[in-house]
């Protein structure tokens, strides 16, 4: 109880500074990074619902990201169908996908799980390159429409800050009724042990799929919101190395943590902005990261944050 | 149900590995509320012969049945909700989660909330979840575990761990309920203390199936004892009748020529 109710204050408090932060920043710069960030957040969001609550590990996930963003692109582009209608229709898109494929892969397990992921993720990035007729292939897909509610446009960059991050805060409050539920409490313990929680009565099966298809909703709806905001978009946003990425905004912000999620997506969408320098070492430097985070931290920073708050607190009290 | 129909039926059941006959022609039947203990050697098919009542694997051959129901092929969670409950060998506790948290885990297959009901909190759901905290604790009170409701279960004591693990098979309400060693790892007050607690299982009307090598728990609990070697059952009775039986010794001891 009293964990929820920090929740709900650190809610309120994102929330503010959230809404505080786009009123304030004028700058188109930074609130285009801050979408970026937004965008990923929701992201690792979704990845860290099946890797860090369901220890399911998926190295496939930008594949829904690109499912989400290239339909509502084709949708809204090539069949002038309006954004608001292409939205459905892309996240029904990347829960079909995912129910096809979650049904076989999700009865491996471990590295198996990780090696059928990653073959699905190559195979539609590969799509996404190839259907040039339909995808634009490599030189990507232009002319995406920005997205308009009646003459209301939001083509400002506040305007899609205020609508990406009041997206981002609504899962925030939808993951954690989640984690906090029945399904959250199962979900862990197939994490613990799946045999042990096969054998008090979880469906393991079902629950797993079914966190699986949430996730890639959750992703598909990113990708969306990242084709209505660039405008353009390329198969490389959605390769191999970008399932890498994800992954590593879970592991580095911290598994089985919702502002982890923030945390790590908000370092790892920084990080290339800071680092112009290494532009072609971009990904040594995720794995050196990566390394250094699972040395020293391994429980993530979010996690690692508080525990060495702690220790020095109680240093101090000594 | 009558009181004089077996709540578990077991009949002819084969099961092999590859050229290994782990369980071979086992037929029995367990009456309801009673104390059933099985026994035997190593490698005589003891923990085989649980992983086929609780589906883990399927028989090759031969009937389960629970309340005259069979059970033959059912999925694991499945058999929960008809009402099979376990523990193992190796407590297997959720050791991230805490000690109430593995109870309401365990009071999964009686409670329904999904992931829609999660998400919109409707009044139904939360009283749900108000009733699972309840019953959750009161199982804890049953085990002696109430003090320690927010500790994390990996850092509990071995023994507290087992029945922590106790509680929590007993969380799904099942008719029956099968022990795989459960004094294993306990040191001798702990384990009278387990004694009482099986026969408390029992007073709630709970069946209770047990393997254990602890002869003198087992003799104490069990109102009936069944042997097992090399897969097949060799001897079944009241413990005292057991104890004397000459195939008994001869499976323990070895044969004399």
């Amino acid at each position: 109880m009293i964990r929820t109710d920090t929740h709900t204050i650190a809610c309120i408090v994102f929330a503010a500074a959230a809404l505080a932060t786009g009123i304030l920043i004028d700058d188109a710069y930074y609130l285009q990074v801050l979408i970026f960030i937004g965008i990923n957040t929701l992201l690792a969001l979704s990845l860290n619902m099946l890797m860090g609550y369901a220890g399911q590990i998926s190295l496939g996930h930008a594949a829904f990201y690109g499912i989400g963003a290239y339909t509502t692109a084709i949708l809204s582009t090539t069949y002038n169908l309006s954004p608001w209608l292409a939205l459905p229709i892309a996240i029904f898109a990347a829960v079909t996908v995912a129910y096809i494929v979650g049904i076989p892969t999700l009865r491996l397990t471990g590295y198996y799980l990780g090696m059928g992921t990653l073959g699905f993720g190559m195979i539609v990035s590969i799509i996404f390159r190839e259907w040039y007729s339909v995808t634009g292939g490599a030189s990507g897909f232009v002319g995406i429409p920005p997205l308009e509610i009646g003459s209301f446009s939001f083509d400002t960059d506040q305007r899609y800050f205020f609508l990406v991050w009041g997206v981002v805060l609504f899962f925030f409050i939808i993951c954690r009724r989640i984690v906090d539920s029945r399904v959250g409490r199962a979900l862990r313990a197939i994490h613990d042990g799946e045999h042990a929680a096969a054998a008090v009565g979880v469906n393991t099966a079902a629950m797993k799929l079914s966190i699986f298809v949430l996730s890639a909703a959750m992703a598909s709806l990113a990708g969306f919101l990242y084709a209505h905001q660039v405008f353009f978009i390329s198969p490389e946003t959605f390769s191999f190395l970008a399932s890498i990425r994800i992954v590593t905004m879970v592991v580095i912000g911290g598994m089985a943590s919702i502002w982890g999620s923030l945390l790590g997506a908000s370092l790892l969408t920084l990080l290339p902005e800071w680092l112009h320098a290494f532009a072609d070492y971009e990904m040594m430097v995720y794995g050196l990261v990566l390394m250094l985070v699972m040395i020293f931290l391994p429980q993530g920073l979010t996690r690692g944050i508080i525990d060495l708050y702690e220790k020095s607190r109680k240093n101090r009290n000594k | 149900m009558a009181s004089d129909a077996p709540l578990l039926e077991i009949d002819s059941l084969f099961k092999a590995f590859g050229g290994v006959r782990a369980i071979e022609d086992v037929t029995f039947s367990i009456q309801p509320k009673t104390i059933t203990g099985l026994i035997g050697p190593n490698g005589a098919g003891k923990t085989t012969l649980f992983n086929l009542i609780t589906g883990i694997f399927p028989a090759d051959s031969g009937t389960i049945r629970l309340k005259g129901q069979p059970v033959n092929g059912k999925a694991v969670h499945d058999l929960v909700k008809m009402g099979i409950a376990r523990t193992f060998q190796n407590v297997e506790l959720f050791s991230s989660m805490s000690v109430l948290e593995n109870i309401l885990v365990g009071l999964h297959s009686r409670t329904t909330c999904g992931l829609l009901g999660s998400v919109l909190k409707t009044p139904r759901i939360r009283n749900e979840e108000r009733m699972a905290r309840q019953k959750a604790s009161e199982l804890l009170e049953f085990v002696g575990l109430s003090d320690h409701a927010d500790r994390k279960s990996g850092n509990l004591p071995f023994g507290w761990q087992r029945l922590l693990e106790l509680a929590r098979a007993l969380a799904s309400e099942p008719d029956l309920i099968l022990l795989d060693e459960p004094a294993a790892g306990l040191n001798m007050s702990e384990t009278d203390m387990l004694g009482e607690l099986i026969q408390n299982i029992r007073k709630q009307g709970v069946t209770v199936l047990l393997v254990e090598h602890d002869m003198a728990l087992t003799m104490r609990v069990c109102d009936q004892i069944i042997v097992l070697d090399r897969g097949r059952k060799i001897a079944e009775g009241p413990p005292r009748a057991v104890q004397s039986d000459e195939a008994v010794m001869a499976a323990y001891l070895g044969k004399p020529k």
